[in-house]
């Protein structure tokens, strides 16, 4: 290539035979621009760019793992949610268990007050029906006596008059059985 | 600039620009012959592509601001469009050569429509090829280094074909891989620089010319066609400023995969 244009140069300014000193000016400048541009700012650039990568992916990656953390936290909240109203079902049913057995349970009681009652007016009009029976009996047993004397004494002399005691006996008999009864109702 | 020399220099008649547009004499007179005005904006490119790097990438911040923003912009297209395709996961280590090479083939271009600057660096071949020549010794070196000094050579040659297809193609493979690639690297730029400026030169030595060197009825609509012109391709021009740099980047970093790995053929 420069054999060719050697030739040529013979002519003067020749554009395609380079001039020494542009030559030598030229990888100076050359020099200066890699040296400057190239070792110096271009490493410079490059560190920067490599950092930003690094900053951008971490800081994707931080959101993600904050997004992944509130996602965690509100599955936990959610759990105990949950569970909070399970809770809250379980201790429905077991106040309504309560609350029922608590009913159930007065009304046996009051079931056996009742009986209780009533068993102690049975056992009441009982005793007092013994002791009714009993002062009757003592009382019949006097009342005999003295019917039997009466008629006894009134020498029965005949069937009209007796049946006339009788009657005034059993009449007597009924009244005092009134005046007893108003007495003890 | 050099469309005034040119006109101090022509007669009545118009002249096109041409290959003198690129000949500069030292900045100033009685300075030395290689401080030209190429050469002095050749390193003011540098430094102005190391200015921009450093108030982008100097202190850079996770949450980017201002210069870091148009900075990153910049270093994600390298590395995505560029690098990448072509080197995968060896791109992070190779950043550093394939964004100085397009940052500063790119402010060099740039020159060509920057008012008073004016002139792409890169349309004196003797830039394009330092940054050729640089990425061509990489190539081979990366060659020999990964792939071992006889390996590499014999890895060029695809196997498995007719042996008298070999006589053909050893050496055109040779010739394009040693020979072709780093010139046609470097000239690709060269050409569409040198090309985009006389393009350049020429429309505006229109416009000027016949609208104020010498107006004419007749030369009236030239003129203002050459204006139209003019600013229709800078903006061709400064996309293709931006192709440019984008491919020679392009191609270095498939010369540099192509050292690190054998080809599959």
């Amino acid at each position: 290539m420069f054999a060719a244009a050697s030739v040529l140069a013979a002519e003067e300014n020749n554009p395609l035979v380079p001039h020494t000193y542009e030559l030598v000016v030229g990888i100076f400048s050359f020099l200066v621009v890699v040296l400057v541009v190239g070792k110096i700012l271009t490493p410079r650039i490059q560190k920067t760019l490599e950092e930003r990568t690094d900053a951008i992916e971490g800081g994707l990656k931080r959101a993600e793992q904050v997004q992944e953390e509130a996602r965690q936290t509100l599955e936990q909240y959610k759990a105990q949610q949950k569970d909070a109203q399970l809770e809250a079902a379980k201790l429905r049913k077991k106040a309504e268990e309560q609350g029922a057995a608590i009913i159930a349970e007065m009304r046996e009681q009051a079931q056996a007050e009742a009986r209780r009652i009533v068993e102690a007016a049975k056992a009441q009009i009982e005793a007092d029906r013994q002791q009714a029976l009993q002062s009757l009996r003592a009382e019949i047993g006097a009342m005999s006596v003295e019917l039997a004397g009466r008629v006894v004494g009134e020498s029965l002399e005949d069937t009209a008059r007796q049946s006339r005691v009788v009657d005034r006996f059993l009449e007597e008999l009924e009244e005092r059985a009134r005046t007893q009864e108003q007495i003890t109702s | 600039m050099s469309a005034l020399t040119v006109l101090a220099s022509g007669g009545d008649q118009f002249e096109a620009p041409g290959v003198e547009l690129f000949d500069y004499p030292p900045l100033f007179s009685g300075g030395p012959a290689w401080l030209t005005k190429p050469v002095f904006f050749a390193v003011f490119g540098a430094l102005v592509t190391c200015a921009i790097a450093w108030s982008a990438f100097a202190k850079p911040k996770l949450v980017p601001r201002g210069m870091q923003n148009i900075g990153e912009m910049g270093y994600v297209f390298v590395r995505d469009q560029i690098g990448r395709p072509f080197l995968g996961k060896d791109t992070e280590q190779w950043m550093p050569v394939l964004l100085s090479l397009f940052l500063l083939i790119w402010v060099w271009n740039i020159f060509a429509v920057i008012p008073i600057i004016q002139f792409p660096i890169a349309s004196h071949i003797a830039f394009p090829a330092v940054l050729a020549v640089a990425v061509y010794f990489l190539k081979v070196y990366l060659g020999i280094k990964h792939q071992g000094p006889a390996k590499y050579f014999t890895n060029l040659i695809p196997k498995g074909l007719p042996k008298p297809i070999y006589v053909l193609l050893v050496p055109i493979e040779y010739l394009s891989t040693f020979v072709l690639a780093p010139f046609t690297h470097a000239v690709r730029l060269f050409a569409n620089m040198f090309a985009g400026h006389i393009i350049l030169a020429f429309f505006s030595l229109v416009g000027f010319w016949f609208l104020f060197e010498k107006p004419t009825a007749a030369g009236f609509g030239v003129g203002i066609i050459g204006v139209i012109m003019t600013c229709v391709m800078t903006a061709f021009e400064m996309f293709i400023q931006f192709l440019q740099a984008f491919l020679f980047t392009m191609l270095a970093a498939m010369y540099i995969q192509s050292g690190l790995h054998a080809e599959d053929h």
